[in-house]
């Protein structure tokens, strides 16, 4: 086990520093010159060049990269080129609304999947299945910001139970901050607990044909015995490969929604910084975020092995 | 005493009959053998005393165990008496056991669901039952997970589960189909131990009638969801009443008439030597990689028109032997030759036309969505200037003639054929471009004995018609021995013995042949039988 997980540490090393590289590479090619940018088209070359010597872009692309990298080992992310302010504060002032909002919102979404995966698979084809199967394939297409939009008009303007938007900060305390959240959390869950449920219910009939549920059954385990104690560990495997990939996409993905509830997250940063060419911004919050998603492959890596003993062996 | 008696039990499945009037009983300590080809019913009426059957499952009739109607108890009555009133052993031991769970853990769930007892008291009995079975704590410890064990291995522990709570009857479905013949041995001993230990009644399902022969007290004789003929196993085998019975018992025992071979060395596949090694995962970053060698040193020849067997337990090389003579891998040193250029994987088309194969499934290895005309002149490929138009056409109407089928089936997809039929095509597929050696890698194995009496005939007369030289890989030795003029005995990748088949299986020299031999199940002698048969009735 222990082996295993180093083997999956050093992994995560590897795609880390490969990806810093492409990141980098990608970014440095994209047209626009921020100094340029920054001074307006009437700029006098001796002041963009003045400018790119005090944002350090004159110097060689090698040592920036070398510069940006170790700047992020030791947690200095440079200072953004429009703002002027450190990108470290900036990322954490934003990380602070969408982290909880992405673990509200995966909280939410497996907590409604996963009980409706295994209500649908324990009766198959019967008009359970059915409803839960057809309000999945409804949270599958509609559109993730009407149905906020939605919220907003039921929750927010008519009954007046939540807020329309804005985030209060955490000052305000714990619970009426996670308030706040809550209906983008919603909006943000909905779906994906949807795509959840399904694979879910999927894997559960997998599982649920296999030959050592009928060994569970002949134990004399009831149905629902067997799909308990025998089924559901099983079928984990799949549910947590999306898990994983729903985790990644609600950090990062959630610009839309982060627009409709004027949320300060990093969606937003990220959009306001490539339009302002504040490119040591955008290096770090994508660097930020391929390393949020390599880390969750990694914990979901070393959930795959919790669940099934055969990864433990395998080297 | 009868302990379960079964009277008049039908079943249906939605609209389709499945059993019809199937009565028969077992009584304490007895071993009673349920028999038949595959869609007689067999397994059914095993599911329907469990009563875990299909939900559009319709059963009628009575299914007693001491007096007890299961078919009128309640589905919360039924799960107290499966585990411990009756234990289930299944065919597939690889997939029996749930993977993520302990082996002790899985023994002593059976206890826990069905007794009051503490989880250090079921420990303490599960370890004993897995000892019972001969699976030793010392040595394997209860915190195992199956993938940790053999198929062997693993079946002693579904058996430790069924029979954790000493049930009265145990039911055993085809409990040693997928092990090797050494492993089956060593079960069905165990079986029985267990039967006359516990008085336990046993019901166990077979399709082959060798396994039972010698074990079995009565046996049952299944076609089509009927019972044919029961009766206690001597008298059956004596006197054969039902014409099903003797053609099942004549087609287990199948011999053909292989023509002679040709004389003279005219050596067409020669392996010299031959090494194959598989990299093993590192044990340590950076250490050098370990190697398994799946084939070890291995050389023979074989002749035009000659008929090679190979024999061997799962896990002996078989398999990787046969993917380097169709050049498929690499070897590692030694050489392979066929008819007199070098086999591997760069090999010319024109080579590979000489070898072609038939693969044991008859239902995995065809493309679903292909009509059997594009199915068997896929080896064309490999010709420089393949038939068209009528010339193909000819071909493919003399291929499937020569396999037994109509030119007509040409236009067919796979689905519309049986196993037996799809095996024929495979064979007709092999045919095709008249390779010079044919490899049947296991290509009777999934068959049913009359279905398989009639592939082993087709075979024999292409021998005939066609002067196959083959190579037939099998772990039934009874096969090999009918189809084969000279025999290889392969163990841990290397060839322990090799010879003239006849003098092989009747003067191994070799302690592991003779292993083998012994532990493959025979038929009985029927002149024997018949003498005796009367005496008691």
């Amino acid at each position: 086990m222990l082996r295993y997980a180093l083997k999956r540490a050093l992994s995560l090393l590897i795609s880390l520093a490969i990806a810093s590289l492409v990141i980098f590479l990608v970014i440095e090619v994209a047209p626009g010159d921020p100094a340029s940018y920054m001074l307006g088209i009437n700029a006098q070359p001796e002041t963009v060049a003045a400018l790119r010597a005090e944002l350090g872009l004159d110097v060689p692309k090698m040592q920036r990269y070398l510069a940006w990298v170790g700047g992020m080992a030791r947690g200095d992310f440079g200072t953004s080129y429009t703002y002027r302010t450190p990108v470290g504060q900036m990322i954490a002032d934003r990380m602070w609304v969408s982290l909880p909002l992405a673990l509200y919102a995966l909280a939410l979404s497996t907590l409604i999947a996963f009980p409706a995966g295994i209500y649908a698979a324990a009766r198959r084809g019967k008009p359970g299945d059915i409803a839960v199967m057809g309000a999945t394939q409804l949270g599958v297409a509609v559109p993730n910001f009407w149905f906020a939009m939605m919220l907003v008009l039921i929750f927010a303007i008519n009954l007046r139970w939540f807020s329309a938007g804005g985030f209060p900060g955490w000052d305000i305390g714990f619970f009426l901050a996670l308030k706040s959240l809550t209906l983008p959390a919603i909006a943000l869950a909905l779906p994906q607990s949807a795509i959840l449920a399904r694979v879910m219910r999927s894997s559960l009939l997998d599982i649920l044909s296999e030959d050592f549920m009928r060994t569970a059954r002949a134990k004399g385990l009831s149905r629902r015995q067997a799909l308990w104690r025998h089924g559901l560990r099983n079928a984990l495997i799949p549910v947590l490969t999306i898990i994983g990939l729903q985790f990644s996409f609600l950090l990062a993905g959630g610009i839309i929604i982060e627009q409709v509830f004027f949320l300060p997250g990093l969606g937003r940063l990220i959009f306001q910084s490539i339009s302002a060419r504040d490119l040591i911004v955008v290096e770090s919050v994508v660097m930020l975020l391929v390393f949020s998603v390599i880390l969750v492959n990694f914990l979901v890596d070393l959930a795959y092995a919790a669940v099934d003993p055969r990864l433990r062996s395998r080297t | 005493m009868t302990l379960l008696s079964v009277e008049n039990l039908s079943l249906n499945i939605g609209d389709t009959p499945i059993l019809r009037d199937v009565s028969f009983t077992i009584a304490p300590g007895e071993i009673v053998a349920v028999t038949g080809e595959s869609g007689s019913g067999k397994s059914m009426t095993a599911f329907s005393v469990m009563q875990l059957l299909p939900e559009a499952a319709h059963t009628t009739g009575h299914i007693r165990l001491n007096d007890q109607d299961l078919l009128s108890l309640s589905e919360p009555q039924l799960c107290a008496l499966r585990g411990n009133d009756i234990g289930m052993v299944f065919q597939e031991p690889m997939t029996a056991l749930n993977p993520v769970k302990t082996i002790g853990a899985q023994v002593m769930e059976t206890i826990l669901i069905h007794t009051a007892m503490t989880p250090d008291r079921a420990k303490e009995q599960a370890r004993d039952m897995l000892s019972r079975v001969g699976l030793p704590p010392d040595r394997f410890p209860l915190s195992r997970y199956p993938h940790e064990l053999s198929g062997g291995q693993r079946q002693r522990v579904v058996i430790a589960m069924a029979i954790a709570l000493r049930p009265r009857l145990l039911i055993a479905d085809e409990p040693t189909t997928a092990l090797d013949v050494t492993t089956q041995a060593q079960i069905l001993d165990l079986l029985k131990e267990l039967v006359a230990e516990f008085g336990m009644g046993l019901m166990m399902i077979t399709h082959d009638l060798a396994v039972v022969s010698d074990m079995a007290d009565r046996i049952i004789v299944m076609r089509q969801g009927e019972i044919v003929e029961q009766g206690e196993t001597r008298a059956l085998f004596g006197e054969m009443k039902h014409p099903y019975t003797r053609a099942l018992f004549e087609a287990s025992g199948h011999r053909v008439d292989l023509p002679d071979a040709p004389d003279g060395p005219d050596p067409i596949l020669a392996v010299r030597n031959a090494v194959r090694d598989y990299p093993l995962p590192r044990t340590r970053l950076f250490a050098p990689r370990e190697h398994h060698r799946a084939v070890n040193d291995i050389s023979f020849t074989i002749h035009n028109g000659e008929r090679v067997g190979l024999v061997g337990e799962s896990g002996c090389g078989k398999s990787t032997l046969t993917r380097a003579i169709l050049g498929l891998e690499p070897l590692q040193s030694g050489d392979i030759t066929a008819f007199g250029h070098p086999v591997g994987p760069a090999m010319n088309p024109a080579l590979r036309a000489g070898l072609q194969v038939v693969f044991q499934d008859p239902y995995g290895s065809f493309n679903p969505r292909h009509r059997v005309s594009r199915i068997i002149t896929e080896p064309f490929h490999l010709l420089p200037d393949p038939p068209g138009g009528a010339d193909r056409d000819t071909a493919i109407a003399t291929a499937l003639t020569a396999v037994g089928l109509s030119p007509s089936d040409a236009t067919k997809y796979i689905h519309e054929f049986s196993g037996g039929q799809r095996q024929r095509i495979a064979i007709a597929r092999a045919l095709i471009i008249r390779p010079k050696l044919i490899i049947f890698d296991e290509a009777v194995s999934a068959l049913d004995v009359s279905i398989r009496a009639q592939i082993l005939d087709l075979i024999a007369d292409l021998s005939r018609s066609h002067t196959l030289s083959y190579l037939f890989i099998s772990h039934d030795l009874s096969v090999v021995r009918t189809v084969t003029d000279r025999v290889l005995v392969m163990k841990s990748g290397e060839i322990v013995e090799q010879g003239v088949t006849e003098q092989v299986f009747s003067n191994p020299q070799h302690p592991y042949t003779q292993t083998l031999i012994a532990a493959a199940p025979v038929l009985p002698d029927l002149s024997h039988l018949k003498e005796n048969s009367h005496v008691p009735a």
